[in-house]
């Protein structure tokens, strides 16, 4: 379809664009995600073995498809951006939403930061070349996927669109490559997996594992910022959300059997490039080489995605004056949230300069899973209030609630998984999301204009 | 050749990074700030849902 450029005020009012179809919320979601199968998933193997990576994969498969479900139904519903913040504020309450666009505001932006890092730490691991520092790919990264934000979510979508399907191709290839239906030629599970080193720590390593099983999956949830720029949010966001979360359910099944089939645990659980790596095994320089791209491509679609949606959650902070309204405005001629994404963009760059992987990615999950845990809670308040039949919803999602108690509990697991290995940044992120809460209570709600928050044209609540 | 696209890439990175200061700053002297910071969430739904069962 052909978008003007023009500058498109309507009367007096500029808004975000409406241009979006089902593929770009696949597009947006999955690319975030599938940097978790190039790397990250992988440290789940160190904590608890090839064994505890795989089982993890389908518990933390259970919890995202609740995520995903749970989503799709109140999202379908509240289609604005901000996502999880729009829903938090019409469900819940103020507060709430305000730590919930915090949560969506740190977990993208240290997810970016990650990406950042992966992909120049991995383009200096291919040059090999004496002096070469990550600094000015990372810079590129940011700067060049900042200014295809700011120029438009339509070209952003399409080009994360392409990028994340040669992504997800690779992987593809690399199974097919490796004939995964023999057992013995290239593939290896039996001698690699045995019952002796499946689970070198028992089953207190299988929790351990849970934190970095969350990088299969981490950020699907991220399509519901795009519910204002898609042409019909009821239609595209379920279909989207729940087409991506099958794709990545697929494309994590793959990685675990090429790479557990390929490396001994010991190794596949401390490598940064769990699938590069399976490339070179083959000993194709082709499949070596189209990994290498693919890496590249994954990280970049995820920054790409994560820039997209931080700006948007923090547009939204601003649209309800939770933080100065400065940061509402939309470009006239792109119709992006173009101060926000300037504002984010010398934080990332911060981060991402002084910020070392690790950090950054711890700090990116223990935010995604406070926004699960809220997820959770939100769906019942939902239900409760506006039960089914009281308002028109795009999606209804099945056997509630039976996903949101499984998600509640798997987030429970998580965070003591989080606790065993970073206990003390899981503290002090408890403790500034409780400092924050204190300052938006007692300071900065009192510019908020009550009224004009609460937007979406339902019936009173039952029981108010 | 490395080293030559590490070059490149802070080269691209501060061309976009100025031409994004220069556009915001062309829109921010252009457009009064009601206009740009007149979006409002919920409109479109304000019109098409009638939330009739």
């Amino acid at each position: 379809m052909t978008v003007t450029l023009e500058p498109a005020i309507h009367g007096d009012r500029v808004s975000l664009l409406r241009v979006l179809g089902p593929a770009h919320v696949w597009a947006l979601g999955v690319g975030i995600v599938l940097v978790g199968e190039f790397t990250g998933w992988n440290f789940a193997a160190d904590k608890g073995g090839a064994l505890a990576a795989l089982i993890v994969c389908w518990v933390v498969g259970l919890l995202y498809t609740s995520v995903a479900m749970i989503d799709s139904e109140v999202t379908s519903t509240v289609a604005a951006a901000g996502g999880q913040y729009a829903q938090a504020k019409h469900i819940v309450g103020p507060l709430m939403a305000f730590n919930v666009a915090l949560f969506l505001v740190f977990a993208y932006t240290m997810l970016e930061v990650s990406d950042a890092i992966l992909l120049g730490d991995t383009i200096v691991a291919k040059a090999g070349v004496e002096g070469l520092t990550h600094n000015s790919f990372i810079a590129a990264t940011i700067v060049v996927l900042a200014w295809l934000n700011y120029r438009g979510v339509l070209m952003t979508l399409n080009v994360n669109f392409v990028i994340t399907a040669i992504a997800y191709i690779s992987i593809v290839i690399l199974f097919f490559s490796v004939s995964p239906w023999t057992q013995g030629a290239v593939l290896k599970l039996n001698e690699l997996v045995t019952p002796g080193n499946a689970l070198p720590y028992g089953w207190i390593g299988v929790i351990a594992a849970f934190q970095f099983g969350i990088w299969y999956y981490l950020g699907i949830e991220g399509t519901t910022q795009a519910a204002e720029e898609v042409r019909s949010p009821a239609r595209s966001l379920p279909y989207g959300t729940m087409a991506g979360m099958i794709t990545l359910l697929i494309a994590a099944a793959m990685t675990w059997y090429v790479c557990a089939s390929m490396m001994p645990w010991e190794y596949l659980g401390i490598t940064y490039y769990p699938l590069w790596d399976a490339g070179k095994l083959t000993g194709s320089p082709l499949l070596e080489n189209l990994l290498f791209v693919a890496t590249l491509l994954a990280a970049l679609a995820s920054a790409n995605g994560c820039i997209n949606d931080a700006a948007r959650a923090w547009f939204s902070l601003g649209r309800d004056r939770y933080l100065p309204t400065w940061f509402s405005a939309v470009h006239p001629k792109y119709r992006t949230p173009y101060r926000s994404i300037l504002f984010l963009l010398p934080i990332a760059l911060a981060f991402a300069f002084i910020a070392d992987l690790n950090q950054a990615i711890t700090f990116s999950i223990l935010s995604g899973v406070l926004q699960y845990t809220f997820m959770s809670i939100n769906i019942v308040m939902f239900r409760k209030k506006w039960p089914l039949g009281s308002i028109r919803r795009g999606y209804t999602h099945p056997f509630h609630p039976i996903p949101a108690v499984v998600l509640f509990c798997l987030c429970v697991v998580t965070f003591f998984a989080i606790f065993l290995g970073f206990g003390s940044q899981l503290i002090a992120m408890v403790a500034f999301y409780f400092l924050i809460s204190l300052w938006f209570h007692f300071y900065r709600y009192r510019f908020v204009r009550r009224g004009d928050q609460f937007t979406m044209p339902w019936p009173k609540p039952q029981g108010y | 050749m490395w080293t030559v696209l590490s070059y490149a890439c802070w080269g691209i990175s501060i061309v976009l990074a100025l031409w994004m200061l220069y556009d915001w700053f062309k829109v921010d002297t252009t457009f009064s700030e009601e206009v740009l910071t007149s979006s409002r969430e919920g409109e479109l739904e304000a019109v098409s849902e009638k939330h009739r069962i």
